[in-house]
């Protein structure tokens, strides 16, 4: 699946660039508006990263622009600016998600996956992962054909964990994701440790082939053992 | 004491001292015009008696005053040589007044050729000092009040209307706030001093103005400059962990990052300040806080949980406010992040709700916080050292915005309410 990432921070591009190129992505990149439109116009893409702040013009019109050549892109506006007005026009733009900076690598990979989710599997959002069924529209997880019972939080780090399979997260990436504004305390960070243990004592129960391995005490990786 | 008041004050003072002074000198001045006045009529009368007496001597018999104003008497010629024209005041039994009058009274002598020497006296019934003094000190007690009431009626009237664009200013400044964005006119007015205080406010304010404003950008800039770096320092670090490091290595990364992300909670937090303050968040709904309030125990369940802190609500009424939706969430949660926190290990919060307020109560430390400091920012107890120390300025913050109080209280048990 190809993603283009149209970022002027060369740095962040490099960053954002290493880390899909893991994902087995393969990524294009532009750091101007018009090298941009001219991507754009050229080729399809599964999902698009934009920035809105570009030398040469915003972002707001490349998402137009995409929106006129009736592009099916999956979109991702990525913002210096937590504004609540640029993420309600990208929105209303067509954009797909809005992603502020900093974020954590993770969480991109999560954002990319819910939308290349949405755009790829109509009809049928399920996903197999091993001896895992995942629903996503109903959230529910089957793990050999049995059902998994989950509470809502331990279904969204379980989504997380297979959006970053392989991929190390760290405590407060998983916090920051699944428990929002709630957990910015480090003595909370204990807490996430508790919810995890509770998630991979379900998983083993259940024979799960997949496993959250603590990585040195920081954080954690869902090996599938490819 | 008001101006107004001041002036009157002062100048009811001064008056009646100066009326007092010119009083005095009137009198005299006055008595002494009057005394001048009868003298000159009584040396016209001598004239008049002496040349009488030369043509008529029977006058010359007249030994006493009786029914006319004068009385002569014959007296030595060396005695008469010494007689000094003298006029002095006197009292004579009026028959009118039934009483002793002051009169004026001249002594003088004169000689007629082979008739011998004579004393002449004569006497002009005089104003009556007493009299006069009394009706002076009532004309004056009624000028003054006059006056006194006149500069009342001047005062109130004239001065308050000069006086006017003075007040209307003061009012002006009293509502003015640097952070409404509400242009600041300064009344208009004729007065020279009026004007230039205007221009001076105004100058100040324009100055105060500035300073704020560019401060306000500097901390939005500055929090959003921040972000980039920020972010790439993170992702850098977070792809730095997926390399092949010693655990010690790792630990230390990992402790940087958790590090950054400190900072870039308390630069989202110092914006998030920033926009409320910029009260650039203009949608408002009614939001039902009672359900925004049953959502968040959801959303803290395991955290809760975890702590062994038991949460209850107990909803007396439903406390409903036009809101910011997003703001809202953020006021409840702070509240209640804020309750867990702070709180131990198998602890308790109660948030009771009514129509009007809405409190937080959660058992803690066993001493009271703050009061005056506890929603200042970077309000921080030694205890916590990861806290943004911006939660609850945020929620004073948000509280002002909508016009919500916030308020502590500390009665062993942490109680934060908001009211309507």
């Amino acid at each position: 699946m190809k993603i283009l990432i149209i970022e002027d921070e060369p740095d962040l591009l490099d960053n954002m660039v290493q880390s899909l190129q893991k994902e087995k992505f393969l990524v294009e990149t532009a750091d101007t508006f018009l090298s941009a439109m001219d991507k754009i116009s050229m080729y399809d893409y599964s999902c698009i990263l934009l920035d809105i702040n570009l030398p040469g013009g915003s972002g707001m019109d490349v998402l137009q622009e995409i929106k006129k050549l009736k592009k099916t892109d999956g979109v991702i506006i990525i913002s210096a600016k937590d504004s609540l007005d640029d993420k309600l026009t990208g929105l209303t733009f067509g954009a797909d998600d809005y992603l502020t900076k900093p974020f954590h690598l993770a969480e991109l990979n999560a954002r990319i996956n819910a939308v290349l989710r949405r755009k790829t599997f109509d009809g049928q959002n399920t996903v197999s992962l091993k001896n895992l069924d995942i629903n996503y529209d109903n959230r529910t997880v089957e793990i050999d054909g049995v059902p998994l019972i989950l509470n809502r939080k331990e279904y969204d780090t379980l989504i997380y964990f297979i959006s970053n399979k392989n991929r190390l997260i760290t405590k407060t990436a998983l916090a920051e994701h699944v428990w929002g504004d709630q957990t910015d305390e480090a003595d909370n960070l204990d807490f996430i440790y508790s919810q995890i243990k509770n998630l991979r004592k379900k998983l083993k129960e259940s024979n799960a082939e997949i496993e959250i391995q603590a990585v040195y005490g920081i954080g954690y990786k869902l090996l599938t053992g490819d | 004491m008001k101006l107004l008041n001041h002036t009157l004050l002062y100048l009811s003072g001064s008056l009646l001292v100066i009326i007092t002074i010119w009083a005095g000198i009137f009198y005299v001045n006055m008595l002494d015009e009057v005394h001048d006045s009868i003298d000159d009529g009584l040396e016209n009368y001598k004239i008049l008696v002496i040349q009488k007496a030369h043509t008529d001597s029977t006058i010359l018999h007249k030994n006493i005053f009786d029914e006319s104003n004068y009385a002569i008497r014959p007296i030595p010629s060396q005695e008469a040589a010494h007689i000094k024209e003298t006029y002095v005041d006197t009292l004579m039994y009026m028959q009118n007044e039934e009483d002793y009058e002051p009169v004026r009274l001249l002594t003088t002598a004169f000689c007629l050729e082979g008739k011998g020497c004579y004393e002449l006296k004569i006497i002009s019934s005089m104003v009556e000092e007493d009299d006069l003094i009394e009706d002076l000190f009532y004309a004056l007690v009624w000028l003054y009040i006059a006056i006194i009431v006149s500069v009342i009626l001047i005062n109130n009237v004239i001065l308050k209307k000069i006086w006017q664009p003075f007040y209307l200013l003061i009012d002006q400044l009293r509502n003015f706030r640097l952070r409404n964005e509400k242009v600041f006119t300064a009344p208009e007015t004729k007065v020279a001093e009026f004007k230039d205080l205007n221009e001076t406010i105004l100058a100040l304010l324009q100055n105060n103005l500035e300073a704020y404003n560019s401060q306000k950008q500097f901390i939005e800039n500055a929090a959003h400059e921040l972000q980039t770096p920020l972010a790439i320092s993170i992702n850098k670090l977070e792809l730095m962990l997926e390399q092949p490091l010693q655990e010690d290595q790792a630990g230390t990364v990992a402790g940087v990052i958790e590090n950054l992300e400190r900072l870039t909670r308390l630069n989202k937090s110092l914006l998030l300040l920033t926009k409320i303050e910029n009260k650039q968040f203009t949608e408002e709904d009614p939001v039902n806080f009672n359900e925004l309030i049953s959502k968040q125990k959801e959303n803290f369940a395991e955290l809760l949980d975890y702590k062994a802190i038991e949460l209850d609500v107990t909803s007396n009424g439903i406390f409903t406010q036009n809101f910011n939706r997003d703001l809202a969430d953020m006021l409840v949660t702070n509240l209640l992040k804020n309750a867990i926190i702070h709180n131990h290990k198998g602890g308790r919060i109660d948030i009771q709700i009514t129509e009007n307020q809405i409190s937080f109560s959660n058992t803690g430390s066993e001493r009271s916080l703050d009061k005056d400091k506890i929603f200042g920012r970077f309000y921080k107890t030694h205890e916590q050292k990861s806290s943004t120390g911006l939660g609850l300025a945020i929620v004073k913050a948000i509280s002002e915005l909508f016009h919500l109080k916030v308020q502590y209280e500390f009665d062993g048990l942490h109680h934060f309410i908001i009211r309507k």
